[in-house]
């Protein structure tokens, strides 16, 4: 059968909006930057990215920086049936992180050895609600995405 | 202002067979459903002049009119949110004749779901969800998003996977006495349970419903229409749709308090406008895609507090004698997944007193449509 050369697929990338572009482009120079409201009065983040504030109506728009710090708020092992892709790396990892800077934002992501490593690559006995984690970045088919790993203590 | 309450009646339901495949299309399928709950209230198929469907439907109300052969049809409309919109097709039926837009009005839910394409396999369509910040780390299906709130509920609230059991097992007993559920024949134990092949853990097979090809349909006419139709009317007596503030549909991860989800809005509204409150409920058909929309759907409409959901299932809770009689036809997890049109029929089956697991007596019902994603739910009840 012809499938059975095609090429592996790939993990996904993001299929970025105008939204959310900006978070990109600052994950690809190793920042973590969360949107907020550039209003002096307000100044809330918010997440997911969107045109204007809730709390105040303002479009006018920043990016924050955060620390990188956080905690494992949950997660969960994906078996399959999954994209081959994620079939191939299943049991793995995905965690939601609260951001120690802001603590109701929570992002996904991976729980990785180091910076680049597999989804599948911490053992699942350390995975843990409340653990402390930190962010790192690692590229993925032309896009920086960020990943977590265990903080040292 | 005028009021919903009672004045409009479920008057016919009508169901084809439920099965892993199916050969007939799903447009056939529609049609033969739509064409059953039709004379099952002895109302003409000419008199239709409503349609409501829900997203994630193939066949739209062009097709299944003509092909039934409706009469010109003055209000039709199609709800968002894949099962979440069961019960609001039903709702917008209701507002639709109570205000005089239309008389005879048919809802329908026809998928194949058994024999078509698992919908988190398409990567390039985007979900109603923001993809790009959930998709690329592996979080990939309903079941997955889903299994990241139930850890945290798990731990956040001491609930177990017994308390998913439990759930699990309701629904299976009771297709277990329904000849038409797909799991008719085939009992579960705590063992096949406990260990089963994960899925996305904590969450394992039977936490999962079931893939269905199927279709099902309800008549909804006015409530003095009703009177003079076929069968017993059951009213809808309240309807509620539900989008929280800040909410963000399955990965409802980013508001500050993710484990309350539109249940808790729907449930609002939905007894604001009713005559009786959760513990005059005498069944329930709660949304089950997963197990722990139970305990989640429990808490927010009101039949225990805030992280009891678990605990409520315990003792039998959930099944005939029990404190709230659950899913009685055996819902997703085992008559069928039909994106929870099954709930909205097995209730009607409850009020007119025809279920395979009879509540003896029962007189009103909830009926909700799919927690975690912008909801909608019903209260039905005889008069």
């Amino acid at each position: 059968m012809a499938d059975a050369k095609a090429p592996p697929e790939p993990l996904l990338t993001p299929v970025v909006d105008d939204d959310g572009a900006p978070f990109w482009d600052h994950a690809a120079r190793g920042e973590l930057r969360i949107q907020a409201c550039a209003d002096k009065t307000c100044g809330a983040l918010r997440w997911p990215p969107r045109p204007c504030c809730p709390h105040c109506h303002s479009f006018a728009t920043e990016w924050r920086r955060m620390t990188g710090k956080g905690r494992i708020w949950s997660y969960v092992i994906p078996h399959p049936p999954l994209l081959p892709a994620y079939a191939a790396l299943s049991p793995y990892n995905a965690i939601l992180v609260e951001l120690t800077d802001a603590p109701k934002i929570r992002l996904v992501g991976n729980l990785v050895a180091r910076a680049g490593a597999p989804p599948n690559s911490v053992p699942q006995e350390r995975l843990r609600i409340g653990a402390r984690v930190q962010v790192v970045f690692a590229e993925r088919g032309g896009i920086v995405l960020p990943q977590w790993v265990l903080e040292r203590s | 202002m005028a009021s919903l309450k009672d004045a409009t009646a479920i008057a016919g339901i009508g169901q084809t067979p439920f099965a892993r495949q199916l050969p007939e299309s799903e447009k056939t399928l529609a049609c033969r459903a739509v064409l059953a709950a039709l004379d099952d209230a002895g109302i003409a198929p000419s008199e239709v002049d409503a349609f409501a469907s829900y997203t994630m439907e193939e066949t739209d109300e062009v097709e299944v009119a003509k092909a039934i052969g409706a009469g010109d049809v003055t209000f039709f409309s199609k709800v968002g949110y894949g099962g979440g919109g069961s019960c609001a097709t039903v709702a917008h039926l209701a507002s639709a004749i109570a205000t005089g837009q239309a008389s005879v009005g048919v809802a329908w839910r026809s998928r194949k779901r058994g024999s078509g394409p698992r919908p988190w396999r398409n990567t390039t369509a985007q979900l109603p969800t923001p993809a790009q910040w959930t998709r690329p780390f592996g979080l990939l299906r309903p079941a997955d998003e889903i299994a990241m709130l139930t850890r945290r509920y798990l731990h956040e609230y001491g609930a177990t996977r017994d308390h998913l059991f439990n759930v699990a097992l309701a629904c299976r007993n009771r297709a277990n006495q329904n000849p038409a559920a797909m799991m008719y024949e085939r009992p579960l134990t705590r063992d096949m349970y406990m260990t089963s092949r994960w899925i996305s853990e904590p969450l394992c097979l039977f936490d999962n419903c079931l893939e269905t090809d199927g279709a099902l349909a309800c008549v909804v006419v006015s409530a003095e229409r009703a009177r003079d139709c076929r069968r017993q009317p059951v009213y809808v007596h309240s309807a509620a749709q539900g989008l929280p503030a800040q909410h963000h549909g399955m990965v409802n991860y980013w508001n500050d308090d993710p484990l309350s989800g539109p249940a808790w809005t729907a449930a609002r509204q939905l007894w604001k406008q009713a005559d009786f409150g959760p513990h005059d409920v005498d069944v329930a058909q709660i949304y089950d895609a997963f197990t722990p929309l139970i305990p989640l759907s429990l808490e927010g409409y009101g039949f225990c507090d805030r992280g009891e959901g678990g605990a409520f299932t315990e003792g039998g809770a959930l099944e005939i004698g029990g404190r709230l009689p659950l899913n009685t036809g055996g819902g997703g997890l085992s008559e069928a997944y039909v994106h929870g049109f099954n709930l909205i029929n097995e209730g009607v089956k409850q009020l007119r007193g025809t279920s395979t697991a009879q509540v003896p007596g029962a007189t009103t019902c909830l009926v909700t449509a799919g927690e975690g994603v912008p909801t909608s739910a019903l209260l039905l009840r005889t008069q």
